[in-house]
């Protein structure tokens, strides 16, 4: 069934001294499976909690000019669509449900699971980019860029207001709302690369589950590379409410 | 003896716990029923305390999202406690930068009201 490890037994024999002593995943600086499996997981938290940091910048410039100027916050909100935000929410709350199923289809040895949720995964991820596309390209047509480049194009000033209300949209335009948009941009935009280097890891990941690699025994990389997607899954989830629920 | 599971032994001599498929719809149903909580909360006026109720249910997301998608609840205490620090961390950036910045906004206020005279 898995053409790995020349003396694989599956579920019967128990444990061989052969196969236990020197799996094939087994790289040779650890000594055991156990070990490198803790290893590379510890590896992985380190590395998002560099994520965290390197995101909590971007979230000190927005917490620092939402307190210091909250009218730009408030008049620039009316351009953004709080239902496309709910709605690509939603769709990476689902992408990571697909990727904790394809972790735990790893983890029971079900191929065809993993590589149908694996492939879920990065569909749900492309319908988000989508959505981005789609509020991106209509901010350009708008004018609605950044800093010195914030020219909105005239009769392009209100657009949707996703939750229907006429919260904030005051007549008198605030200086500075390039601001809003430079730090709009800066983190949907940073957000948006980590969702295509996560899509590039998970094909990876699906490649290598195609070629049926993982089982019960060895599952690492997807473990890790669910963690990582789970990260950026919870940045939005922060990222949501502060760009496109500001009243 | 051994379920659907081909070889539940070396899953578990990782000693990883597999979660259950009902916590992990459970898990994802909560965080919609958050989701749908949260775009409730923004149609209510709720005022200055509207970022703290949004900001405390994306929090109650990431925590939920932590502890069971990626099973901190059942992993190892010190992969967890990096997890704390590094939120302890960000906060103090946050925090610290945002009493600097407001500890000097009437006279840069001053400044620029007078640049723009």
């Amino acid at each position: 069934m898995l053409n790995q490890t020349a003396a694989t037994v599956v579920g019967s024999q128990g444990q061989e001294n052969h196969e236990q002593s020197h799996p094939r995943f087994l790289a040779h600086h650890f000594h055991s499976s156990e070990q490198q499996f803790d290893s590379g997981k510890l590896g992985m938290w380190l590395f998002l909690i560099t994520e965290v940091m390197f995101f909590s910048g971007l979230f000190c410039a927005y917490a620092v000019y939402r307190s210091t100027h909250p009218e730009i916050f408030i008049y620039a909100h009316q351009f953004l669509d709080a239902k496309l935000g709910a709605t690509n929410t939603i769709v990476l709350l689902c992408s990571s449900l697909t990727m904790a199923l394809a972790v735990r289809s790893a983890q029971t040895s079900q191929q065809k699971m993993l590589v149908v949720y694996l492939t879920l995964t990065l569909i749900f991820a492309a319908v988000f980019l989508s959505i981005k596309y789609v509020e991106y390209s209509h901010k350009w047509h708008a004018g609605l860029l950044w800093a010195g480049d914030f020219h909105p194009v005239a009769g392009h000033e209100h657009a949707h207001d996703g939750d229907g209300q006429d919260a904030g949209k005051t007549t008198v335009m605030p200086r500075d709302v390039g601001v809003f948009f430079s730090i709009y941009y800066a983190l949907t935009g940073l957000h948006g690369i980590h969702i295509l280097g996560g899509m590039g890891a998970i094909t990876w990941i699906l490649i290598r589950a195609v070629r049926g690699d993982f089982n019960a025994e060895y599952y690492a990389p997807v473990d890790f590379v669910g963690l990582y997607w789970h990260l950026v899954d919870l940045i939005w989830i922060f990222l949501f409410p502060l760009l496109y629920l500001i009243h | 003896m051994h379920e659907s599971t081909v070889t539940p032994i070396t899953a578990h001599a990782n000693h990883e716990h597999i979660p259950s498929i009902r916590s992990l719809l459970g898990t994802f149903a909560t965080l919609i029923a958050l989701t749908v909580v949260t775009l409730y909360g923004s149609t209510l006026s709720l005022g200055s305390a509207e970022i703290w109720f949004s900001m405390g249910i994306a929090s109650v997301k990431a925590v939920l999202v932590a502890l069971f998608f990626m099973h901190l609840k059942h992993d190892k205490p010190f992969n967890v406690l990096i997890v704390v620090f590094s939120l302890a961390f960000a906060a103090i950036f946050i925090g610290l930068t945002m009493v600097d910045a407001n500890a000097y906004q009437t006279e840069i206020n001053t400044y620029v009201e007078s640049e723009l005279k």
